[in-house]
Parts: structure tokens; C-alpha cells; sequence
């Protein structure tokens, strides 16, 4: 098995193109079928690391305090946490859409945001790789965790969740709702970082010895 | 590698859709996670630089895909059915809610903006989703070469858009979550919710699972033979 470091291949038709040596935020294209073959990140790379530490903050905050307030003219008064409403889910016995709830607003997200931490802290900025296998598997979970990372589309959901609420009581947005909005934000800015950088040293980063 | 001379770079115009070179034809298979590609590459091989599995095109694509997109469809019927929502009040009749009958609840109270949202979500994302999938399974069954490039973009669509049907689901988790008032209401979470978080589940394992590459392998080959 030979590498060829030259060359790279579509990952949607198969195609196989020369590397051009692409300049600052330019993106390489399939000629076939249109697909990404290659995007310039030079520019957000000093950022991410900030970035996905403010992202793990704000994770903190979402997941602590309540996301909507409730209050009834009759002066009674609710309010839910996200763990909370996953618990009662579970409680109605709904052990499925529970473990989907919570594994794509909660455990997910925060694996992804330790993961990237992690590569960008040891191995990059430190010059410490460990163990091949964790700086292999953390690299993976990032990718393989992408799609089911949900947190804009739960924020979506609190939107949809408050104006059906606002016909029948007073409805406030709790402080855990602005942190799911900021975090949404942070997500998005932050896995703009593609993991293949740490295998290709064009990326700017150099993988040191084996 | 005289192979070499021949490849055009990379283009910086997309989807212009000329003939090229396939990494399958030169005897190269690109890692799936790093892409780093290779040649030489024998069955069982890992990648030298990440450790992913190489192979030349996803295992089993097209049996997993139709499995998963069977499976999606069987799950479509409850969660359209079923209730996804039951409100008990504490005075009063409880209510069902449907998935559609939530979004006509909306476009009744005068929130258009949100049913054009959550009709789009909940029940246009699901069924393009599936239509698309079954019928990229059944082009590349056929052989076709035909609308290659609409079928490429249909694809790239199908698989951003698939996690935003999502939305019915949290929906039901905060409410649920939130109205548990004795004195006032109380809301449950209906079997339909589940089915149609299976939908969603389904339909995004089948498109991850789908390979895109198989479609434009029959521009390389005659028919009947199969990277698979």
C-alpha cells in the first residue's frame, strides 16, 4: 500500500484531480459533479480554539438553567430545564425519543466540543500526539458525529415550542435559552474545523513523527 | 506513475460535468475520514494515516440503504397517524394532536410563517427524503446514466436537510417537559412521536449510508458490473 500525496479524489463521484495549491478561503471544486473537494481554512484557524472553549461555556450554561418560563394567571409557575424534559419523557415511558433527545442536544454536542478541545490543545499546541489511537478516534468522532448534532435544530424547536405556549400562559425565555442560541452560533463557527487538517500538513499544521 | 500526467487539476468552477479519471480505475481508494488516497490497497487494509477502513466504495451500500429507506417507510404511517401529543386540561375533554393537525393548528391561529415552517420540517423534509432516496436506489439499480448531475445535487440536499424534521420531536420534549401542572394541564407525549423520530433516525442512517460514487460508476463501465 503506497500513499499518493499528490492526488485527490471526490468523495461523491470518485473523480481524481492534482492538488492546486489553493490560496487564502478559496475552495476546490469537482469539474463532474460540483462537490467540495478542498477548502482553504487557514483563516479561522487561529480561532477555534477560543472559540470551542467560549462553546463549552455557554454548553454549561444551557444545560443548568431553565429554557422557558412558564406563569399562569392563577400564580402557578413551571419551568423546564432540558434534562428535565428528558426525564419526564422518560417517565412517560417514551425511553427512545429520550435517549435521541438527549444524545443529540446533550451528549453529542459536548463530546464534539471535548473532542476538538482536545485535538487542538495536546497534539497541536503542545506537540504531545499520546496515544495514536485517542488522536485518531477523537478525530473521527468529530466527523461521524456532524449530522446528528442537532443543536440549531432544537433551538428551532424552543421557537415553535414558545408561540404555542404564548396562547395559553405567559411564557418567558429562560437564560439557558440565550445560551443555546450562542452556542448554536459557536457550533457552526467552530466545525467550520475540518479534522483532515491534522492529517495534511499544507493545512499548517505538521503531524510530527509516527 | 505515468497515470499522473494525464489528471487535470482541480477545478475552481463547479459542476461542469466533463469526463475525468476514477481513483477506482487508476486501482486508488481515498480514506473515507481523512481522505488520503492510496494505491495498492488489499482487502482489509487500513488507512496509514487515520486507521479508517478502506474500501473502494461504502459495504453493502445498496442492500443497507434499501433496508433502512423499507424500514423509514414502514415507520411513515404511524407517525402521521398516531398522536404525537396528548393535552389533558384540568377542566375540559383531552385533545390529540397529529403531526398535521399542529400545523393546521398553527395556520388556523394566524402563525403562517411557523406552519410553512414546521410543514417543511415535519412533513415536505420526510417525504422528499424518502422519494429521493428510492429513487437514486433504483437509478443506480438501473444502470442509469441519465440526470446524473440533478441526481448528484438532489443527494447533497437530502443529506443537509434531513436533521431539521428533528424539530416535531424537541417540540413534544419541551412541552411535555414544561406542562406538568397539577391544577392546570398536563401534556403527554404520543406513540406517534416515536415513529416519527424513527422516520428521521431511518432516513439519515440511509442517506449516510447510500454512495454516492455507485451512481457514476456506469459511466465507467459496461453495465452489469458493480464496485459494490
Amino acid at each position: 500500500m503506497r500513499e499518493v500525496p499528490d492526488l485527490i479524489a471526490c468523495e461523491e463521484c470518485d473523480a481524481v484531480y492534482r492538488k492546486l495549491p489553493l490560496g487564502r478561503s478559496e475552495v476546490a471544486f469537482c469539474r463532474r459533479c460540483g462537490a467540495e473537494l478542498e477548502r482553504d481554512r487557514r483563516a479561522q484557524r487561529k480561532h477555534v480554539l477560543p472559540l470551542a472553549i467560549a462553546g463549552l461555556c455557554m454548553y454549561l450554561i444551557a444545560n443548568v438553567f431553565p429554557i422557558l418560563e412558564l406563569e399562569l394567571r392563577s400564580g402557578l409557575f413551571s419551568h423546564a430545564t432540558l434534562i428535565g424534559s428528558v426525564r419526564s419523557l422518560r417517565g412517560e415511558g417514551m425511553l427512545f425519543v429520550a435517549l435521541l433527545v438527549l444524545a443529540t442536544t446533550i451528549l453529542f454536542p459536548l463530546i464534539q466540543l471535548l473532542a476538538l478541545i482536545y485535538l487542538l490543545t495536546f497534539p497541536i499546541r503542545f506537540r504531545r500526539f499520546g496515544h495514536p489511537t485517542t488522536f485518531n478516534l477523537s478525530g473521527r468522532l468529530i466527523q461521524v458525529l456532524r449530522p446528528w448534532v442537532m443543536v440549531e435544530v432544537f433551538l428551532l424547536g424552543v421557537i415553535v415550542a414558545f408561540v404555542k405556549l404564548t396562547s395559553m400562559a405567559t411564557v418567558l425565555p429562560g437564560i439557558a435559552l440565550w445560551a443555546f442560541g450562542a452556542l448554536a452560533f459557536l457550533l457552526t463557527a467552530v466545525f467550520s474545523f475540518d479534522p483532515r487538517c491534522l492529517y495534511i500538513s499544507r493545512c499548517g499544521y505538521k503531524k510530527q513523527g509516527k | 506513475m505515468p497515470a499522473n500526467r494525464t489528471i487535470q487539476p482541480a477545478s475552481q468552477s463547479p459542476g461542469s460535468g466533463v469526463p475525468v479519471k476514477t481513483a477506482a480505475k487508476l486501482g486508488m481508494v481515498s480514506c473515507p475520514h481523512c481522505a488520503t488516497l492510496w494505491e495498492d490497497v488489499k482487502a482489509h487494509d487500513r488507512c496509514g494515516r487515520c486507521g479508517a477502513g478502506l474500501h473502494l466504495r461504502k459495504p453493502d451500500s445498496l442492500r443497507r440503504t434499501w433496508a433502512l429507506v423499507i424500514a423509514a417507510y414502514i415507520m411513515y404511517v404511524p407517525a402521521n397517524i398516531l398522536p404525537v401529543m396528548i393535552t389533558v386540561p384540568f377542566l375540559g375533554k383531552e385533545q390529540q394532536d397529529t403531526i398535521m393537525s399542529g400545523i393546521i393548528y398553527f395556520w388556523n391561529s394566524g402563525s403562517w410563517g411557523l406552519a410553512l415552517i414546521v410543514f417543511t420540517a415535519s412533513f415536505l423534509v420526510p417525504l422528499f427524503k424518502l422519494a429521493v432516496l428510492t429513487q437514486l436506489l433504483i437509478a443506480v439499480q438501473d444502470h442509469s446514466k441519465r440526470h446524473l448531475l440533478l441526481r448528484a445535487k438532489l443527494y447533497r440536499v437530502i443529506a443537509v436537510i434531513g436533521r431539521w424534521s428533528m424539530l416535531d420531536v424537541f417540540v413534544v420534549t419541551l412541552m411535555t417537559g414544561l406542562i406538568q401542572i397539577k391544577g392546570f394541564a398536563t401534556v403527554h407525549p404520543g406513540e406517534g412521536i416515536a415513529a416519527f423520530a424513527a422516520v428521521v433516525v431511518l432516513t439519515m442512517l440511509a442517506s449516510i449510508s447510500f454512495d454516492p460514487r455507485l451512481m457514476w460508476d456506469v459511466t465507467e463501465h459496461e453495465p452489469g458490473r458493480s464496485y459494490e
